[in-house]
């Protein structure tokens, strides 16, 4: 990651309004991503987690866009050109997958950037085998379930190479071990290639272990951007009854921090780092003589 | 309710039943045996492909069993039709999309009870109750699919409610929800419960089913490989191994700190946090 932190992805003053809509689907965007970074983004329903996905790839719906997207040393714009720098997995695989076959489906975006064809068919096991569908080649995509078609819509993302992967709610459908694979190939990606990511994603648990940065959104804007300790640990978005889920052990701490007896300094949303945390207060504790 | 009497307290009756989808298929169900009572909320759990939705498909019907039998509400379903399994128990479908055909909200949860050739007013008032119980009440003139997907969602439940089946099985009731979305959902579930409804969910989330749900049915292989109060099976670490699942992180974090004295079986944050407060604390 060190390597270079320069920006790849800057918005600034972006709004955008749906065609048909009352009010700004994203309203008032200011964001700048380095080369490398993992961002997890969250926020309820409706507050332009998959409108902003869509600004960042380039893919603008029908409606009002104002405001300055820069992706790769590219401009974004209405009606713009294809932007070969990003991938993004939409949030339901159906939209995405058009091919009869698996092996044609992954085929499909490469074939489209006019890549060599032979080289395509030859790296098509290799990324069926990323995403647990070694062998299904030939199988038609319709057959496949609600988790196969997430794993294929990641895996028709991966083959087009790119700089940024975005990738909207990609887990939805996955089942624990499942979810755990799919932040493992994008971990891996991240290792090789040093890939940009951008994940819409509620799984707060694996957000915080991956995540450098998380961004929560609400009504069309960013109200709240930082590290996973630094985000989850703050009252204002996570930790009361109608608020987003926070990884448990956040709640933990921050409910044991209330009660004075973990330091807020030393807040974690990390698991091990939890364990260690309170394993330490712990074996202190049985070190303190019986009777005080 | 039930029609034979003979186990009037039995609300889902499966007795050691195989499925195969076609006739030369492997079986997909190896002799699975269950019983569920009036008024429990039980979860199923298994990773993808352990066999969930099969099972829970046979419980009204829309799947009849190879071989055994399955008593919905008393009634053997392979001697009933969707149809008339369908007042015994609802089904609401893991994506709220392969379920709505209806143009509008309101004719959409209309469209079972107009069925039950039920008088005009009757239906009215049962699509108004539906849709006051899952918050659309003021959505229902509006186009189905011009919802959001949490709304469909409720909508989905909604069309299921208005049949007001004794037992009502949900598949994934909070895929793609937010939190808001999601805890919706599941005070409506709780609610309905202590109406003295039956409710099973099949659902991947394991915090759901720690903090909601009192008795969990673990499925794996096509088999129940356990079935037992959450705690007792949520706490299974060997078992849960087995299904390709696991606990959720606070009580794992409970586990990870047993050898210091925590109880290990916490399922909430407010137990774990009570735990570790007492041991910090040094109260005995």
């Amino acid at each position: 990651m060190d390597r270079s932190m320069e920006p790849i992805i800057e918005v600034s003053g972006l709004h955008f309004r749906y065609a048909s809509g009352k009010r700004d689907a994203l309203d008032g965007i200011d964001l700048t991503i380095r080369r490398g970074e993992f961002v997890g983004v969250t926020g309820p329903s409706g507050a332009g987690k998959s409108t902003l996905c869509q600004c960042l790839k380039g893919i603008i719906p029908a409606g009002t866009f104002t405001g300055n997207v820069r992706v790769a040393g590219q401009d974004v714009k209405p009606r713009g050109p294809y932007m070969e720098s990003s991938a993004l997995v939409f949030q339901d695989p159906e939209t995405q997958i058009i091919g009869l076959t698996v092996a044609e489906d992954l085929a499909f975006g490469p074939e489209n950037l006019q890549r060599d064809p032979s080289q395509i068919r030859a790296a098509i096991p290799g990324y069926l085998k990323t995403v647990r569908l070694s062998g299904y080649e030939d199988a038609e995509t319709y057959r496949l379930s609600g988790g196969q078609k997430q794993r294929l819509a990641i895996a028709d993302a991966l083959i087009l190479l790119p700089d940024i992967l975005i990738l909207d709610e990609p887990t939805s459908e996955l089942d624990p071990i499942g979810k755990d694979e799919v932040f493992e190939v994008v971990a891996a990606l991240r290792r090789e290639r040093a890939v940009t990511v951008v994940m819409v994603e509620h799984a707060a648990e694996q957000l915080a272990e991956m995540a450098d940065r998380i961004i929560l959104m609400d009504h069309g804007r960013i109200v709240a951007d930082g590290p996973p300790d630094e985000l989850y640990h703050g009252e204002g978005f996570f930790h009361r009854p109608d608020g987003e889920r926070s990884p448990q052990v956040a709640q933990l701490l921050v409910a044991l921090e209330r009660d004075g007896l973990v330091d807020a300094a030393r807040f974690t949303a990390r698991e091990d780092e939890a364990v260690a945390l309170l394993s330490e207060m712990l074996e202190a504790r049985a070190g303190v003589p019986a009777g005080d | 309710m039930t029609s034979n009497g003979q186990r009037p307290d039995v609300a889902i009756d499966v007795d050691a039943i195989t499925f195969r989808y076609e006739p030369k298929s492997p079986d997909v169900l190896h002799g699975v045996s269950l019983q569920i009572h009036h008024g429990e909320f039980v979860a199923m759990i298994g990773q993808n492909g352990a066999g969930k939705t099969t099972l829970a498909k046979t419980f009204n019907g829309l799947l009849k069993p190879t071989t055994g039998t399955v008593l919905a509400g008393g009634t053997d379903t392979r001697t009933a039709s969707v149809g008339q399994l369908a007042r015994s128990v609802g089904y609401v479908y893991q994506n709220p999309d392969h379920q709505i055909f209806a143009q509008r909200v309101r004719a959409e949860v209309a469209f079972g009870p107009n069925n039950l050739k039920l008088s005009e007013a009757e239906v009215a008032e049962r699509v108004q109750e539906a849709l006051e119980l899952v918050d659309l009440a003021d959505h229902a003139d509006e186009f189905a699919f011009s919802l959001g997907r949490g709304q469909r969602q409720k909508l989905a439940v909604a069309s299921v409610l208005a049949m007001r089946p004794p037992t009502l099985v949900v598949d994934e009731p909070t895929t793609g929800l937010d939190q808001k979305g999601a805890k919706g959902i599941l005070d409506l579930l709780t609610r309905w419960n202590t109406h003295g409804r039956t409710i099973i969910v099949i659902t991947h989330d394991m915090t759901l089913v720690a903090e909601r749900v009192p008795r969990t049915v673990v499925v794996g292989g096509g088999r129940i490989i356990a079935d037992g109060p959450t705690r007792e099976v949520l706490s299974n670490q060997e078992l849960l191994a087995e299904a390709f699942l696991r606990p959720p992180q606070v009580t794992r974090v409970a586990q990870r700190l047993a050898r210091y004295g925590v109880a290990s079986d916490a399922l909430t944050v407010p137990e774990l946090h009570a735990e570790l407060s007492r041991v910090l604390r040094g109260a005995v």
